[in-house]
């Protein structure tokens, strides 16, 4: 029987739905899943975790390769043949370091994950998801990031809670966090992206956008490499293949021509909208459903539309 | 302060790739290298913590030594030496299998601090600067948006999903360089005549093998046909009606 390991992030004692994939992907390559928590609420977050067991590690302060270490030594101590994290920051920054530490290579950003004969195969993106691979494993231990929105979430159950004691001397230590303003929600998160690209013509028009965000509720706003290279809006903000990569329900794309970096970072959308003046703007080419026409008349439109349709319910 | 900064060179990012025929493979057919996106603020950051603290600055890259063009516009910037680890499998590489090679020489050439790219632009691992930093026993800070140096300490902005995080942490360091970090210099014609005096030397790459097989490579299915649903405003109530009935996303 297979242990697998998975690094489960919180907040405010609540686990992240990505981690909620991550540990159903451990669960549907079946074998026994233990997740790892670390920090306050740690304990609360386990309580109801899918997993069989759950090991709540106390850092006084974060620090990933500190996280790597103790993540190592329980791989260890469980004999896991694998550790999965989710594809978010933090997954990003500890994962490498477990690999590294169990002397075997990570497979970032997993779209799928299947049980085969001879082990895990993995699907991934390469070249920014112009590629799909498939890769089979040689090593005793397989380390995985996997992409948001890809797995089913765990069902929930009620492991067996243990306290671990962290491994190691923190090399870096985390000091300070400036959270973003008004506890806005990041695009990699978000159900719903409206983004705007140069075809919004100043920044200050991009209250447009925003309000168009608000108006869905749980939307992020997001941003073409034009409007950030502009200094219109934030890097944070940045879709596309040298910015986050995202995969909501519904991406809206505004005043965004669609170039091949920008259509890397969002193309796998489950719904993608465009709107450009441009019948033949390269955007129009993957969106499910696009109007032509100046963003200006239809974004004000749109917003008290989407408003009166999330009223009536 | 010794530092080095790890380069790879990569497809252009508007690359259409398509897949070789063995369906394994990325067929090599029109592919243009550059430095990778991320690896130019490597360079960068490594230039300027130099001219701030003094020191020397090696370029780093597993590579073939029949693509170096890109390693003399790295010295042309102000890196003062290159060096290419010669591996003709070098694109086929896994991530450990990479840092391990770029580790071995680290070691050897005993750097203060070390700048990777967030990730390469080709296979997005993301992986080999804290696996060098893993295997080396160094400090690691990814994601950086802001670094200063101070001694033998230093600190460290790192953009996260929730806002920006503040490390600290003690040389040597391996950094992993994002977009906001800062903006690459031009090389000036200066520079490319001083490149040409630089020292850009072969070494062997020792790259252990890889421990995954690649079952195929294929171009993603593509996305169904969509449609124009109108023009202008008046379009509102139609796209309304295709999110809310088609897509079921209101
Ligand atoms: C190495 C590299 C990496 C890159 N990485 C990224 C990346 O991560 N993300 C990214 O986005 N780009 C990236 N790019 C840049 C990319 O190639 C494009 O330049 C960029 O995406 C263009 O942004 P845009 O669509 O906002 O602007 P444009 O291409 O200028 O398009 C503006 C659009 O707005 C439309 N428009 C104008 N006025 C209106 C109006 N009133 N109403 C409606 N529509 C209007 C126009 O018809 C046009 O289609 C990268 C490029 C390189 C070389
Ligand atoms: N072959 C290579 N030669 C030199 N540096 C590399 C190589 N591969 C990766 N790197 C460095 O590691 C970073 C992250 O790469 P990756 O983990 O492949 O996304 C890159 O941005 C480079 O700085």
């Amino acid at each position: 029987m297979t242990t697998i390991l998975v690094l489960v992030e919180h907040q405010n004692g609540v686990a992240k739905r990505a981690s909620l994939e991550a540990l159903g992907a451990a669960n549907a390559l079946g074998g026994t899943t233990v997740a790892v928590l670390f920090g306050a609420g740690a304990a609360d977050a386990a309580k109801t975790l899918g997993a069989a067991r759950a090991l709540t590690v106390d850092l006084d302060a974060w620090s990933p390769d500190r996280a790597a270490a103790t993540i190592a030594e329980a791989i260890a101590a469980h004999s896991a043949t694998g550790f999965l994290a989710a594809s978010t920051s933090t997954g990003r920054d500890v994962a490498p370091r477990v690999a590294a530490l169990c002397d075997v290579p990570l497979y970032s950003d997993c779209t799928a994950l299947a049980a085969g004969a001879n082990g895990v195969e993995i699907t991934r993106p390469w070249l920014a998801g112009k590629l799909i691979a498939k890769l089979a494993p040689s090593s005793a231990i397989v380390v995985a990031t996997l992409r948001r929105n890809c797995f089913a979430l765990a069902e929930e159950g009620a492991p067996e809670v243990e306290s671990l004691a962290p491994v190691g001397e923190p090399k870096a230590t985390l000091t300070n966090v400036e959270a973003k303003a008004g506890g806005k929600l990041d695009v990699a998160e978000a159900a719903v992206v409206v983004s705007g690209g140069r075809g919004m013509k100043e920044p200050e028009h991009f209250h447009l956008i925003e309000e168009l965000a608000a108006a869905f509720g749980n939307a992020a706003v997001g941003a073409s490499r034009a409007v950030v290279d502009a200094g219109w809006r934030p890097h944070a903000e940045q879709v596309g293949q040298t910015g986050k990569t995202v995969s909501p329900q519904l991406y809206i794309a505004v005043g965004i021509s669609g170039a091949i970096q920008h259509l890397a970072g969002m193309k796998t959308s489950a719904t993608i909208v465009a709107i450009n003046k441009d019948a033949d703007a390269p955007i129009f080419k993957l969106a499910d459903f696009g109007i032509v026409g100046d963003a200006f008349e239809i974004l004000p439109a749109l917003t008290e539309a989407v408003k009166a349709a999330r009223a009536e319910g | 302060m010794k530092i080095v900064a790890c380069v790879k060179r990569v497809p252009t990012t508007d690359l259409k790739p398509q897949v070789g025929s063995d369906g394994k493979s990325l067929g090599t057919a029109g592919i243009q290298y550059e430095v990778s996106f991320y690896d130019e603020r490597a360079v960068e950051e490594a230039v300027k913590q130099k001219e701030q603290h003094g020191g020397e600055v090696t370029v780093l890259s597993l590579g073939s030594p029949s693509g170096t063009k890109e390693l003399r516009e790295c010295l042309a910037k102000g890196a003062d030496e290159a060096v290419v680890l010669v591996d003709e499998d070098w694109s086929l590489r896994d991530n450990l299998a990479t840092a391990k090679a770029l580790a071995a020489k680290i070691e050897e050439l005993g750097a203060d601090l070390v700048l990777t790219g967030r990730v390469a632009t080709d296979r997005d691992n993301a992986a080999v600067g804290p696996m060098l930093a893993t295997l080396l026993g160094y400090a690691c800070v990814t994601d950086v948006v802001e670094l200063t140096i101070d001694g033998t300490s230093g600190t460290a902005k790192r953009e996260a999903e929730g806002g920006v995080e503040t490390y600290a942490f003690s040389l040597p360091a391996v950094i992993t360089c994002q977009k906001d970090l800062n903006e690459p210099r031009h090389a000036g014609l200066k520079g490319i005549m001083a490149a040409k005096k630089k020292p850009l030397t072969e070494a062997e790459a020792n790259t252990p093998p890889n421990q995954s097989e690649v079952l195929s490579l294929e171009l993603p299915p593509e996305r169904p046909a969509g449609r124009i649903v109108g023009e202008g405003a008046a379009a509102v109530p139609a796209l309304i009606d295709a999110l809310r009935n088609e897509a079921k996303v209101l």
